[in-house]
């Protein structure tokens, strides 16, 4: 005897919401386990990693913070991955969005301008985009994959970046410090909130989200997005151009991972750094799966994962658990969600070996 | 047959299979005697693959019991059922493109043999059973006819007692079929029991000893083909009279609407023929047709002609008197053209999407469903309702998924979306390939009715039954290259078998398949 998946026939379709509820709840009860075995009570860790960073108006506003650049950069690449363009550098190109927005706040200097921070949100769209479209171009010109080029490309940012900041951008007065000036006050993202770090960039996000689901949703755009990825050769048929949707797919994922990147530098951060974002590009794929790369799902899956990040934190300062629980709880909740989705598709049969041909 | 006190091969008592929201097998009763070769007949979704697939272990009965020689057996799995001395030719080939025939054959046998060994046997078994095959080749150079015989020849080294053949002919031109029947009727003589599945009711009729047919699970009668006419068994069927369409002799043509001049194309995929100076014209009110075996360029002749791939020179193609050659498919609907794929899933569906949003794959242009880039949904949602309603397409809403459809069911939700857009050219490949008898029926008169309003329609099919029956004109395409045009009333068979082996001029008495062999 030996397990076999068989395919369901038509997937249940209240599952393939229901399963990241389902995987979010196995990777509590595993946690339980896991906080149990080192040693500490269960429910007290819980409350410390999932209600403790909820539990005030500063909390609450820290965890949108941290949410705004996870959905920014889910939604663009939730475009790419509905049409089976797997855009991997959404890191690199949130760098190059915070290059181009920061170095015309740096431009700018001390006394800018009202126009220098819409100028600064359009061109850390663009910067985001122009690095999208080096992959967009090695793709449609030469099939090159685009996994690899964006990935690849995300490591040449963020040395372009380093040496900005080591180099040509450097604060004269910063003691040698490897990081540019402070940005005026006047081109920082305005906070919403006194004595919070919430920022413009929350609710242009949240717009921007819905302007995504009215786009896949109810746009001619969004249905062949969603047909290419499906099926590309029904796509040739009614004409949608390929390489068309792999250009857009890939500049608006890298327009909306750079403006994510215009964001932190305008917003939370205030300068350029060599570290901008602890992996938000990369930490966004598993918030597009998560959510379905369906925008609300997004949102909803961001804010979580932003939780995980504040949660590890917590259970750090006040359990003296190590940080890496929460990556622990990422990696917890991405494989049983990934499992839970195979079971969905799939059932188990207990059968004698057999060998299975032409099934159709 | 089981007769006299000789058990039967197979006896099949009360087979039943149930499926999620579908009794496949219902109680199904079937006996098969020694020697004796037995069609199995039924529309798309009778039961008939899931019953062979039964048989051959891939699927397991719910209930019922199978009896091989008169002794009760279980088959768990295609190797048990091959020790059984149980073959089967799929429909579709498993072969290895990039192997030889021989390393083939090797990769089916369940006990290893020396390469060279196989390859004599492979030779003496070809002999035998005038299956001629060089071992040494590599499948990937070879005709659909001759990989067909390195699948029968695999099965032919295991020594089977029982033979099922899926669909064998339908990518057979007329010669290699009668080739294939020949070697089939000696097998039988020798004692093999071959269990025969087609929809082809002549060829039924000219083959099989006797027949049973399937209706929703059920058998619905056991007979001798030889006695019943090809419409008495399509009635069994089908459970129903049809009446059947066909074209009225030659009504006056207008001016063509579709010119295709010297086109030449490279081939689309790795293993696609390319297409050399094809010339035609399709007049208003004309249907022509195209035959010809799979694999002779057909895949890139529509893709060319429907904008997939756009032809080297804008004038290579022209609709209705426009150059189109360098238009893509969008542009080209627009001047008028309609296209029907072959592959309805995946190509002219999208097998994850509703019935509404695969209305609005191809209607979007000339049923005006979009409104500055945004989808207007309720008349997309009409649209596909009237799809529905005009072609009695049975499905549970226009909100079901493409892929929940039966493949007839989908044909006609494909043909009608094309042809609801009352297009000025329609080009469709295979209208009605692995359809039943009713919905086939359904599909040419639409196909007929449109032609006498006046548009000019292009049929690429291997069914050569069908092209006759619905045809004005026709052409055979092979190796790349379209003969002369011939009149359907004035054609001749033989001749037509001829062209489609790959002989233009029709020298030499031998058929198509067994010259390529013996050219390469």
């Amino acid at each position: 005897m030996r397990p076999r998946l068989e395919a369901r026939i038509g997937a249940s379709r209240t599952m393939v919401y229901a399963t990241p509820v389902l995987a979010v709840a196995l990777t509590m009860a595993c946690g339980s386990v896991l906080f149990a075995a080192l040693g500490h009570h269960p429910p007290a860790v819980l409350y410390a990693f999932f209600i403790q960073p909820l539990s005030s108006v500063y909390d609450l506003a820290e965890l949108t913070v941290k949410a705004t650049p996870l959905v920014l950069c889910a939604i663009g690449l939730s475009f790419g991955f509905r049409a089976n363009v797997w855009n991997i550098g959404a890191e690199g190109q949130l760098t190059l969005g915070a290059i181009a927005g920061g170095g015309i706040a740096l431009w700018a200097g001390d006394d800018a301008a009202a126009w220098v921070l819409p100028a600064m949100i359009v061109a850390g769209l663009l910067g985001g985009a122009a690095w999208a479209a080096i992959p967009a171009f090695l793709k449609t010109r030469f099939n090159a994959n685009e996994i690899l080029t964006s990935l690849m490309l995300t490591y040449v940012a963020i040395l372009l970046l380093s040496y900005l900041v080591h180099g040509p951008w450097k604060d004269p007065d910063g003691f040698s410090f490897p990081q540019s000036r402070m940005f005026a006050d006047s081109v920082l993202l305005p906070l919403l909130t006194m004595g919070t770090r919430l920022h413009l960039g929350a609710p242009i996000t949240l717009f921007l989200a819905l302007g995504a689901w009215w786009v896949m949703a109810r746009m001619f755009i969004g249905f062949q997005i969603k047909v290419v990825g499906l099926t590309p050769a029904a796509a040739g048929l009614a004409g949608f151009s390929v390489n068309r949707l792999i250009w857009i797919t890939l500049l608006t994922g890298g327009a909306l991972a750079g403006l994510a990147g215009l964001f932190e530098v305008a917003g939370p951060i205030g300068q350029l750094q060599p570290s901008i974002s602890p992996g938000y590009g990369f930490t966004a794929i598993i918030v597009a799966f998560l959510g379905r790369l369906h925008p609300v799902g997004i949102l909803l899956s961001g804010l979580f994962i932003a939780l995980s990040y504040l949660g590890g934190e917590t259970v750090q300062i006040e359990l003296g658990l190590p940080l890496a629980v929460s990556g622990v709880f990422q990696g917890m909740l991405l494989f049983f969600l990934l499992a839970a989705d195979v079971l969905v598709r799939y059932r188990i049969r207990w059968r004698r070996a057999a060998m299975v041909q032409e099934a159709g | 047959m089981a007769e006299r006190g000789v058990p039967a091969r197979l006896q099949l008592r009360g087979i039943t299979k149930q499926f999620p929201g579908c009794l496949a097998n219902d109680h199904i009763d079937l006996t098969l005697g020694p020697g004796e070769i037995h069609a199995l007949l039924g529309e798309n979704g009778a039961g008939k693959s899931t019953l062979v697939k039964i048989i051959y272990g891939i699927l397991r009965a719910d209930g019922g019991d199978i009896k091989w020689d008169g002794q009760p057996v279980s088959i768990a799995s295609p190797s048990q059922a091959r020790r059984l001395g149980i073959a089967m030719v799929f429909q579709h080939f498993s072969l290895f493109e990039s192997m030889t025939v021989a390393e083939n054959v090797a990769l089916g046998l369940d006990h290893g043999a020396g390469l060279d060994a196989l390859s004599a046997r492979v030779g003496e078994v070809g002999r035998r059973y005038g299956l001629a095959l060089a071992p040494e080749k590599v499948v990937h150079d070879l005709s659909v006819g001759e990989r067909q015989r390195v699948e029968i020849v695999r099965c032919l080294m295991q020594e089977p007692r029982l033979l099922i053949m899926d669909e064998p002919t339908s990518v057979l031109t007329p010669g290699e079929a009668e080739a294939l029947f020949i070697t089939l009727r000696q097998l039988a003589d020798e004692g093999c029991t071959i269990l025969y599945i087609s929809h082809k009711l002549q060829e039924i009729r000219a083959l099989c000893d006797r027949a049973t047919v399937l209706r929703a699970g059920r058998v619905v009668a056991t007979c001798d083909p030889r006695q019943e006419t090809a419409r008495d068994l399509a009635r069994l069927m089908i459970g129903e009279d049809f009446s059947q369409a066909s074209k009225t002799a030659g009504g006056p043509c207008g001016a063509a609407r579709l010119q295709v001049r010297g086109l030449n194309m490279a081939a689309a995929a790795i293993h696609g023929t390319a297409i050399t100076g094809i010339e035609f014209e399709v007049a208003a009110g004309e249907i022509l047709g195209i035959a010809g075996v799979a694999g002779n360029g057909q895949n890139t002749l529509l893709a060319a002609l429907s904008g997939e791939q756009l032809c080297p020179n804008a004038g290579d193609i022209r609709i209705d008197d426009q150059d189109a050659g360098d238009l893509g498919p969008r542009r080209r609907r627009r001047l008028g053209l309609a296209f029907v794929p072959e592959e309805r899933l995946g190509h002219g569906a999208v097998p994850e999407m509703s019935l509404t949003d695969n209305a609005l794959l191809t209607g979007y242009e000339r049923q005006d469903l979009l409104s500055r880039g945004s989808i207007m949904f309720p008349r997309t949602r009409d649209y596909a309702q009237r799809i529905v309603k005009s072609f009695q397409v049975v499905t549970g809403s226009i909100g079901s998924h493409a892929g929940s459809l039966s493949g007839g069911n989908l044909q006609k939700f494909i043909i009608g979306r094309e042809l609801l857009q009352q297009p000025k050219v329609l080009v469709v490949a295979h209208p009605t390939w692995g359809v039943d008898a009713g919905a086939a029926a359904a599909i040419h008169t639409a196909l007929l009715d449109l032609a006498r309003q006046g548009a000019a329609i292009l049929v690429v099919s291997q069914d050569l039954d069908e092209l006759l029956q619905i045809s004005d004109r026709f052409a055979v395409l092979s190796e790349g290259r379209l003969s002369e045009c011939m009149v359907t009333a004035a054609a001749d068979i033989g001749r037509i078998g001829l062209l489609m082996g790959g002989q233009a001029t029709g020298h030499g008495r031998e058929n198509g398949g067994e010259r390529r062999a013996a050219q390469t």
